[in-house]
Formats: structure tokens, C-alpha cells, sequence
């Protein structure tokens, strides 16, 4: 063992980045693998609430604190990723009146601001609430983009030295005498930045101890090992809303139950979620049905979500576990609570350690008590950092300058990148060459795209989570070669076809569950544009070789200005 | 006192104006009434007849020979092959400024998206673009602009197989328009040719232009540039530009908002005044009356309801892009005269998983018989005077086939025709 332990973390979400970023900072050698992007798995498919603890606060009061005490820092550390839009747990006249008192005596014990406000004064926040809610709780919940947060852990652990490898899938945990010494892995292409069309091939990391923050991924790193981690993945609908119907989060106040929230998220609303256990964390049926239940259920406390446009469904897989022992049989009584599994304690196999359950909220905390619990392992006495210290892009920094002048960029769209890039505005959006927009749904720019590509490869649904470019209304429609052709300054033709085609599947895949109405037609137009205008579903740089000789190829030798001039020498004023 | 037609046809979209044209030059006195923006603004301007079968096969070196094989429900065969013919003959006689009519070969373009496409008829300014031509080729692409890549185009191109070198180069256009200018501003300046400052001397807007791409030439023969060319004396400014080159120039056709989509706008509604039609465009169509027989409809002009009769009518309003079809949760229907259109009760049966699938919410249409009248769910005809034209008809995947253009126009043809002969 050298004088610098080195770890390997399995797992890109929130956690595998957290822990990766706590023990970078305290000074270990890190390197973390992650079989897609970063968010891969369910990170990047969680409703991007930032929990006030509200939610916990009568069935599960130690997360309940848990979540209030994290919220804070989150504010603190991670501004640039939260949106502090306060949350409300409204009461309908058919719920019930002693849990709406067990949920506000629940936010008082455990430390959570709540105030009980009347219907009306409900309605004056949010006016699209129904017109029957009787009252309402506030508390302070926000809005979180999963996306920015676990790319600036990734930046900040890079920061101080450690490696990131995303598509990278973990093959195998090297095992000798009886210990965990490291892992092997897959690259997709070749280490470092994903770059289409580069070889990948395999790698052994070699290491001191493994951390398997794989989520509900948890049980196929086990079973490598031979070790058996009951994973129960659970399975939730999220609906995302072309606009913000609210501006607040809302919460139904009542026991437990499917679609019973709806987060403001950046430009649009995202209504949630069922909660079902599943076999295979990666194979599971999308259905009609859960659509149509966030729909139908949530316009009882919005009706106007029962007209709206929704431009996508997404599902996410909770990682829950519990203790073989406890033997729940409805996975919406399983703890939300985490758990450390020590190998060593546990199966007698030193090197390794899962962590499963949790939150997103918490991933901090997490990872704060792993990097604890490696750095005992280690003998080493450092403190975390990271409840202190802000992620690149939350740093001091004044949100008054008048950033659209500076940098050239018109209102909103200004005003919208600063929000997204927090302090790191000023070395991403000063350019020398234009700056124009890309993405006009959710003002993404150039700069702040070539930023992206910098960070990410070749990998243009990378650039997406980091931008939200093409994440809008027109979920690519109109941006998807634009984003494609940004590549293309730094990578040759094919890998910037084979990034484009993923993309354009990649938002093909949740816009299905929002075909009818005006998204069906915005689907019908993105067909015709890409199909019929640009042809790229029968590209024939992808297929067959053409007979180009077989074609038309004008009408003279000389090509079609003759005709052009003819109508100009003739006096007209128009030729097409 | 009802507004009076022999010919009503509603809608104002590529099918709508060659319908209404079709009935204006078989002698009918017509009206045509639209709502909307027309789909033309985001189509690229070019007129496809048939790229590819359902089946997938093409790119078609000869479309109207592939019509006679395909299935009994598209729109071409309702109309036949010889009724495709003689629409195409209509548009080229309306619209004298587009090319391709010297034969019954497609002819392959360039995209804005780098791939090729096979079309029937193209903007003359788009001719000297020919992918089946060789002569070599330098596409210029603005700083700006971020719809056309040309350094990207042409290395797509390339990997497509065209027969010629092509390159691409990025320029700073002349003038002072701000990043995010519309293609519209570009045109603009093109068109009024205005004085731009360059190095503190005023030059007229084509030629600062041509200078910037002068330097760029490698002995190319014919330069391309986005649709950008001016709206209204876009032949005088490619032909400036040719002058200052020395080469040919040409506009690689763009998604929306799309210059060539508007001219030919522009060209049909001309044709169309010029037969003597009455126009009436930005009031929707709200309801109507009439049973077996449409007896009437109403628009909505300033909150009021405006009746119009006509002996026949033609539906011609699009597809679920134009708003001629529309869907909710439930299902999918027409919603003027709501004629039944056919379609899975499953609504996960209306999409395949993979982006470019075989949907069946692409054929999603009103079905029709072979005089072009929407029939009910049993097949009867919904109205006896009512025909459709246009994408509203089912039947057919105009994006996967590349038909889109060439079904509006014959389905418009006949249905303008056969409504104007009744009328009498």
C-alpha cells in the first residue's frame, strides 16, 4: 500500500460524485467509473426536488432532519444549481385533517419552517391551485438540477485530482486472497473524454479499497464478488410539463400515494410518481397508464394540467433497500433512510464497501460518512470540506453585473445562462467570436455549448445534461443539428453523425409518452424536418451508395444561374 | 346573407392554393379562406414527388413509375399516376421560376442537415446545387448562423459519396446584424442591397459579400450559401454574386423559418389572385351546417360569425403539423367538419420506439374514396360535396417517403378540378 490510498467509486449519480469529491478533497487518489454518462442511472431521473424534509416528516422524522440540515448547505454550496421556490403541502377538503396537523407538528419537531396559510392565501401564491383546497403548509423545499450539481461534484473532485472515466462499465471486481484490490472495467472509448469511433478495450485499476455507490445497480457489483445486496428497485413515472403551471412546489398533504407532487424545474413543471417495485433496473415497462394517472390525479390540485401540452415522461428506479429481516411487502413502506455495508463486517471480504437507500437530497451527507468511514480504514484523520466549501460554479459571485451587456447576449437569454453557469459565467460566455444562441427554447448559446463539449467528449446527450440544450418544447426539433454541427470544430464527420443520431433517439425515447395534442404535432413537425428536410432517415451516409449519375443533373451543362439570368435580363424582379 | 362561391376551399397550404388554382383555371368562381401561418414557412421550399416506397427503398431514380405499386389506400392511387402528371404540369405553368420539369428523373439536392435528398422539382436557385452535377464545389456558411455549418455540410456531403470535392468555409457577414439575426434580416439587406461598412468603407451589401468569399475560392466552379439570398430579387442577387465570383451560386434549402417555403408561398398566392380567386387569410373556420350536404360554414372574423356557402368544398387544412388533425389523450380526429379519421384506440400503437420507425401516427389522415370524399367509419362518404386534399389525408408517411409536396399538389389538382366540374 503507498503512502496515498487510492479508491476506486463505482457509480456516477449524485452519491458515486459526492464521496468521489469528499475523498479527492481530503486528499486520497480517486478514480470514478460510471458505465454512461454522469446521471446515468437514477440521478438523472429524479424529480429535481430539493426536500424541505416535509415529506418525511411524519412517517420517517430521522431523514425528515436529515433532509432539512442538507438543504441548507445544498443552498449554500451548490446556488447555482438550487432554486429556492418553497414548497406547499396542500390540503384537498377530502383529506385528512388529523394527518395535515400530524405533518405540521411533524415539520416542528424536526426542525423544518412551516406555516400553516389559508386556501386563499394558497391561491394568491399559486393561482392555478383548485379552487377547493382548504389550506396549505409552506415549507421550504426548492427545485434542484440533478445534472448541474453532479457534474460540478465531478469538476470539483477533478479539481483535486481525480479521475473521472464515464463509459466505463464495470466487468469485473479483482478479488485476491480473499480481497477486494480493484476493479475491471470497459471503456466504451478511449480513456478520459467519451470521443465516438475510438477504441475502447479494457482496463484493471488497481485499488486500495472500492467504494460501490452504484444505487440500484448495487446487486450486479455484488454478484461479481459472489456477495448478495438486496437491492429492491422500485420504479417511478415523472411527467415534465412544457411550462411552470407553478411556481412553488406542491405537495398533495396526505398519507402516501402516486402522483402527489409537482416541481417547478427550470423552464417547465414536473408532475410525480408512482412507486414500483421492479426485477431489472434497466428493463422494465414504460406505461400508458402512469401517464395518464399523473395527469388525471395532479389536475385535482391543478386542473388546468388536465388541457396542458407535456412534452416528455421519464421513469426513474429507486434504489431501495432494507435489511433482509424486515421483509416489506409494499415498496412504499421501505426506509428512505441509507445504508453502509461494510463487506468486510459483513461477508467477510476486506476491500469493499456498497452504500444503498438514500436520497438525493442527502447524497452529501452520504458521502461525508463514507469518505469517514475509507479514511478509518486508512488511519487518516482529515476533515470533510464539503458541507463549506462551494462547487465550481457557486463560488462568490455578484448576480447584479449586468451580464447581457457584457457579453453581448439579449434578455432572457443572458439572465439564463448566468443562472446556469453561477461564477463560472464569466470564463464560459467571453468569447472572441459571436456568441449566438443554439438552442432557443432554453437559451443555450455557443459558448456555453463549446464549454460543454470541452467538459464532455464527444457526447452530445453530455452537453445536453450540462447545458439543457434541446431540452425545451421542441425536444431537439430545431437544435439537434445545431448542437451536431458545434461538434464539428473539434471532431471529424462520423463521430459527430454517431452523437447526433444518439441524441436525437435519446429525446425520441420519452417525447413517445407525450404524443397527442400539441406535442404530437411538434413531433410531427420534427419528423418532417428531419426526415423530410434533411433526409437523415435515409442518409446515404449511412447506407447504400447512390448512382448520383443516375439522377437529374440539370437542365444545361452550365448549371441553373442561366435560367436565374434569363428572368433578370427579362426585366422581371423575381426569380426563385 | 351568406358570402357565395362555386368552390370553397379551406386552407392555404400547398394543397389548398393548387386545389383553389385547379377550380380558378377549370372556370369556378372560387374562394379560398385560411387560418394559419401555412406549413410552407418550415418546408425547404423543394417539391418531392416520391423519394422512397413505403417499403423503404430509394432513393427513386424515377417516381411515377414506383406510384402504380403502391398500396390502394395512398393518395396517389386514388388520384392515379396520370392525374400526378398533369397537377405537376399545373404547378410548373404557375410557378415558371422552379426547375426539373426537362424530366421525369428525381433529382438529388444537398441538405442543410449535409445528407442528399430526391426531389421533383427545385427553386431555380437551388438548380446549380445538383448533387448528381460534378463540378466542384465550396459551400460558405455565416459565423452567425448556426443552421448551416458549412465546414459540416460539406464534410457530410462528402460521406454521402457526391461526385465532387467539396469544402466548406465560415464567414463574418457583411454589416451589422447581431448574432441572433433572423434569415429574413439577411435577406433584407440583400435585397434593398444596402451599404455595409467594411474597413470603414461603404460597399453595396452583394458585393461586400462576394468579397468575403472571393479569397475563399480554390478554383471551385460553383459556390452554395444558406437560403439567405433575398425574398424578393433573390435571382438578381445570386446573379451579382455569380458576376462577382465568376462561378455559379446557389442556396442549399433550410429548415424554418424557410426563404424558399415563403417565395413559393409568395408564387402561388400570386397565380392564384392572377386567376381571379377571392382570398380571405387569418379567420378560422369555427362550424358549419348541413347534413348529408355541407350547406354552409362560418368564420370567425373579429369575434363574429361569418357565414360562406359554396356549392363544393374543399378541405385542405394539413396534418397534425398544420393543425388540420389533432389529437388528444383519447384519440385523433379532424376538427372542422369531423370526419372520422382512422386510427389505433391505443395510443402506444400510434408510435414505434425507434426515432425514425415505421409510425402509424404518420399515416394518420382522413380516409377517402377515389373522388377524394373523407369517408365515415363505414365507409360512406361523409358529405357528398366535400373533398380533401392535402396532408389531412391519411394513407401515406410524406416524410419517410418524400412525397409530401407532390400529394398536396395532384390531391389539390384533382380535388380543385372535380370540384369546379360539379360546381356546374
Amino acid at each position: 500500500m503507498g503512502p496515498t490510498p487510492h479508491i476506486a467509486v463505482i457509480g456516477g449519480g449524485s452519491t458515486g460524485a459526492g464521496i468521489a469529491r469528499d475523498l479527492a478533497m481530503r486528499g486520497l487518489d480517486v478514480t470514478l467509473v460510471e458505465q454512461g454518462n454522469l446521471t446515468h442511472g437514477t440521478t438523472g431521473r429524479m424529480h429535481g426536488l430539493l426536500h424541505s424534509g416535509g415529506r418525511y416528516a411524519v412517517s420517517d422524522q430521522a431523514s425528515a432532519t436529515e433532509c432539512i440540515e442538507e438543504n441548507r448547505v445544498l443552498r449554500d454550496i451548490a446556488s447555482h444549481c438550487v432554486e429556492m421556490t418553497g414548497g406547499l403541502f396542500v390540503k384537498r377538503p377530502e383529506d385528512s385533517e388529523e394527518y395535515f396537523q400530524k405533518k405540521l407538528s411533524g415539520c416542528e419537531e424536526c426542525g423544518i419552517p412551516a406555516e400553516v396559510i389559508s386556501g386563499e392565501e394558497a391561491r394568491a401564491m399559486e393561482p392555478h391551485l383548485a379552487k377547493d383546497i382548504d389550506k396549505a403548509i409552506s415549507v421550504p423545499d426548492g427545485a434542484i438540477d440533478p445534472f448541474r450539481l453532479v457534474v460540478a461534484n465531478a469538476a470539483s473532485a477533478q479539481e483535486h485530482g481525480a479521475r473521472i472515466e464515464t463509459h466505463s462499465k464495470v466487468t469485473d471486481l479483482l478479488v485476491e486472497s480473499g480481497e477486494v484490490v480493484g476493479i475491471e472495467v470497459e471503456h466504451d472509448s478511449s480513456p478520459g473524454k467519451r470521443v465516438h469511433g475510438t477504441e475502447g478495450g479494457t482496463e484493471q485499476i488497481r485499488a486500495d479499497y472500492v467504494v460501490n455507490a452504484t444505487g440500484a445497480w448495487a446487486g450486479r457489483i455484488g454478484d461479481m464478488a459472489g456477495l448478495d445486496i438486496e437491492v429492491r428497485p422500485s420504479k417511478g413515472v415523472m411527467t415534465i410539463m412544457n411550462i411552470r403551471q407553478v411556481d412553488t412546489v406542491i405537495n398533495r398533504c396526505r398519507p402516501k400515494g402516486d402522483a402527489d407532487i409537482v416541481v417547478p424545474h427550470e423552464t417547465t413543471a414536473i408532475l410525480g410518481t408512482t412507486d414500483e417495485e421492479v426485477e431489472d433496473p434497466e428493463d422494465y415497462p414504460e406505461e400508458q397508464w402512469e401517464v395518464d394517472m399523473m395527469i388525471d390525479t395532479l389536475s385535482e390540485l391543478i386542473p388546468m394540467l388536465d388541457e396542458a401540452r407535456t412534452i416528455r415522461s421519464f421513469w426513474g428506479v429507486r434504489p431501495l433497500y432494507e435489511p433482509p429481516d424486515v421483509g416489506s411487502d409494499d415498496p412504499t413502506d421501505i426506509t428512505r433512510d441509507f445504508f453502509l455495508l461494510d463487506h468486510d463486517e459483513r461477508d467477510d471480504l476486506p476491500g469493499m464497501t456498497s452504500i444503498v437507500g438514500g436520497k438525493f437530497t442527502t447524497y452529501r451527507m452520504m458521502g461525508e460518512q463514507i469518505a469517514d468511514h475509507v479514511c478509518g480504514k486508512f488511519g487518516i484523520d482529515a476533515d470533510c470540506r464539503t458541507a463549506d466549501e462551494p462547487l465550481p460554479g457557486s463560488e462568490d459571485f455578484s448576480v447584479l453585473r449586468d451580464y447581457m451587456d457584457e457579453f453581448g447576449l439579449r434578455s432572457p437569454i443572458g439572465r439564463r445562462s448566468v443562472e446556469r453557469l453561477g461564477s463560472r459565467a464569466d470564463e464560459v460566455l467571453k468569447t472572441d467570436g459571436p456568441n449566438p444562441t443554439v438552442c432557443a427554447c432554453e437559451g443555450v448559446t455557443r459558448a456555453e455549448i463549446q464549454d460543454a463539449i470541452r467538459g464532455s467528449g464527444s457526447d452530445l446527450n453530455a452537453v445536453r445534461i450540462r447545458t439543457r440544450a434541446s431540452m425545451g418544447n421542441c425536444q431537439g426539433g430545431f437544435c439537434s443539428h445545431r448542437m451536431a454541427s458545434e461538434l464539428h470544430s473539434e471532431y471529424d464527420e462520423p463521430v459527430v453523425r454517431e452523437a447526433w443520431d444518439e441524441l436525437l433517439q435519446e429525446r425520441w425515447k420519452g417525447q413517445r409518452h407525450a404524443l397527442w395534442g400539441e406535442q404530437l404535432s411538434q413531433a410531427a413537425l420534427n419528423y418532417a424536418l428531419h426526415a423530410t428536410t434533411q433526409n437523415r432517415d435515409q442518409d446515404p451516409a449511412d447506407g447504400e451508395p447512390v448512382d448520383f449519375s443516375a439522377f437529374d443533373s440539370g437542365r444545361g451543362q452550365t448549371g441553373g444561374s442561366v435560367d436565374s439570368a434569363d428572368v433578370a435580363a427579362d426585366g422581371g424582379t423575381d426569380g426563385y | 346573407m351568406a358570402i357565395e362561391s362555386e368552390v370553397l376551399v379551406i386552407g392555404g397550404g400547398l394543397g389548398g392554393l393548387t386545389s383553389a388554382l385547379a377550380a380558378a383555371r377549370e372556370g369556378a368562381d372560387v374562394r379560398l379562406v385560411s387560418y394559419k401561418q401555412s406549413t410552407l414557412r418550415q418546408a425547404s421550399g423543394l417539391v418531392d414527388v416520391l423519394g422512397y416506397t413505403p417499403d423503404g427503398d430509394g432513393p427513386l431514380t424515377n417516381p411515377y413509375e414506383a406510384i402504380p405499386s403502391l398500396p390502394e389506400t395512398h393518395p396517389y392511387r386514388k388520384v392515379g399516376v396520370g392525374t400526378v402528371r398533369d397537377a405537376l404540369s399545373l404547378f410548373d405553368d404557375a410557378v415558371p421560376t422552379y426547375e426539373g420539369e426537362h424530366t421525369e428523373t428525381n433529382a438529388l439536392l444537398p441538405t442543410h442537415g449535409g445528407s442528399i435528398k430526391p426531389t421533383a422539382r427545385y427553386p431555380a436557385g437551388a438548380s446549380a446545387g445538383l448533387a448528381s452535377d460534378t463540378r466542384d464545389t465550396l459551400l460558405v456558411g455565416i459565423e452567425e448562423m448556426v443552421d448551416f455549418d458549412a465546414p459540416h455540410v460539406a464534410a457530410h456531403l462528402d460521406a454521402t459519396g457526391v461526385p465532387f470535392d467539396v469544402r466548406g468555409e465560415t464567414i463574418r457577414f457583411p454589416g451589422d446584424l447581431r448574432a441572433d439575426a433572423k434569415v429574413t434580416r439577411y435577406a433584407k439587406l440583400l435585397d434593398t442591397n444596402s451599404e455595409v461598412a467594411v474597413r470603414g468603407r461603404m460597399v453595396p451589401a452583394r458585393e461586400a459579400l462576394a468579397q468575403r468569399v472571393n479569397p475563399l475560392l480554390e478554383g471551385e466552379e460553383r459556390v452554395g450559401f444558406p437560403a439567405i439570398l433575398g425574398d424578393d430579387n433573390p435571382g438578381a442577387i445570386r446573379d451579382a454574386l455569380g458576376d462577382h465570383l465568376g462561378v455559379d451560386v446557389f442556396e442549399v434549402p433550410m429548415g424554418p423559418p424557410s426563404l424558399p417555403g415563403l417565395r413559393l408561398e409568395d408564387a402561388l398566392f400570386a397565380a392564384l389572385d392572377e386567376a381571379g380567386a377571392s382570398i380571405e387569410t387569418g379567420n378560422p373556420v369555427v362550424d358549419f351546417e348541413g347534413e348529408d350536404r355541407i350547406e354552409q360554414v362560418y368564420i370567425e372574423k373579429n369575434g363574429a360569425k361569418i357565414p360562406n356557402s359554396a356549392d363544393q368544398y374543399v378541405l385542405a387544412t394539413g396534418g397534425f403539423v398544420g393543425k388540420g388533425v389533432e389529437s388528444d389523450r383519447d384519440g385523433v380526429y379532424e376538427p372542422v367538419f369531423d370526419c372520422h379519421v382512422p386510427h389505433a384506440t391505443d395510443r402506444y400503437d400510434w408510435f414505434e420506439g425507434e426515432l425514425f420507425g415505421d409510425h402509424e401516427f404518420a399515416r394518420y389522415g382522413v380516409a377517402t374514396d377515389d373522388d377524394l370524399r373523407p369517408l365515415d367509419a363505414s365507409e360512406h362518404s361523409e358529405f357528398e360535396n366535400l373533398r380533401a386534399a392535402g396532408s389531412v389525408l391519411g394513407g401515406y408517411d410524406f416524410a419517410a417517403e418524400k412525397s409530401g409536396s407532390g400529394v398536396s399538389i395532384a390531391t389539390g389538382y384533382a380535388a380543385g378540378q372535380r370540384a369546379a366540374q360539379e360546381a356546374r
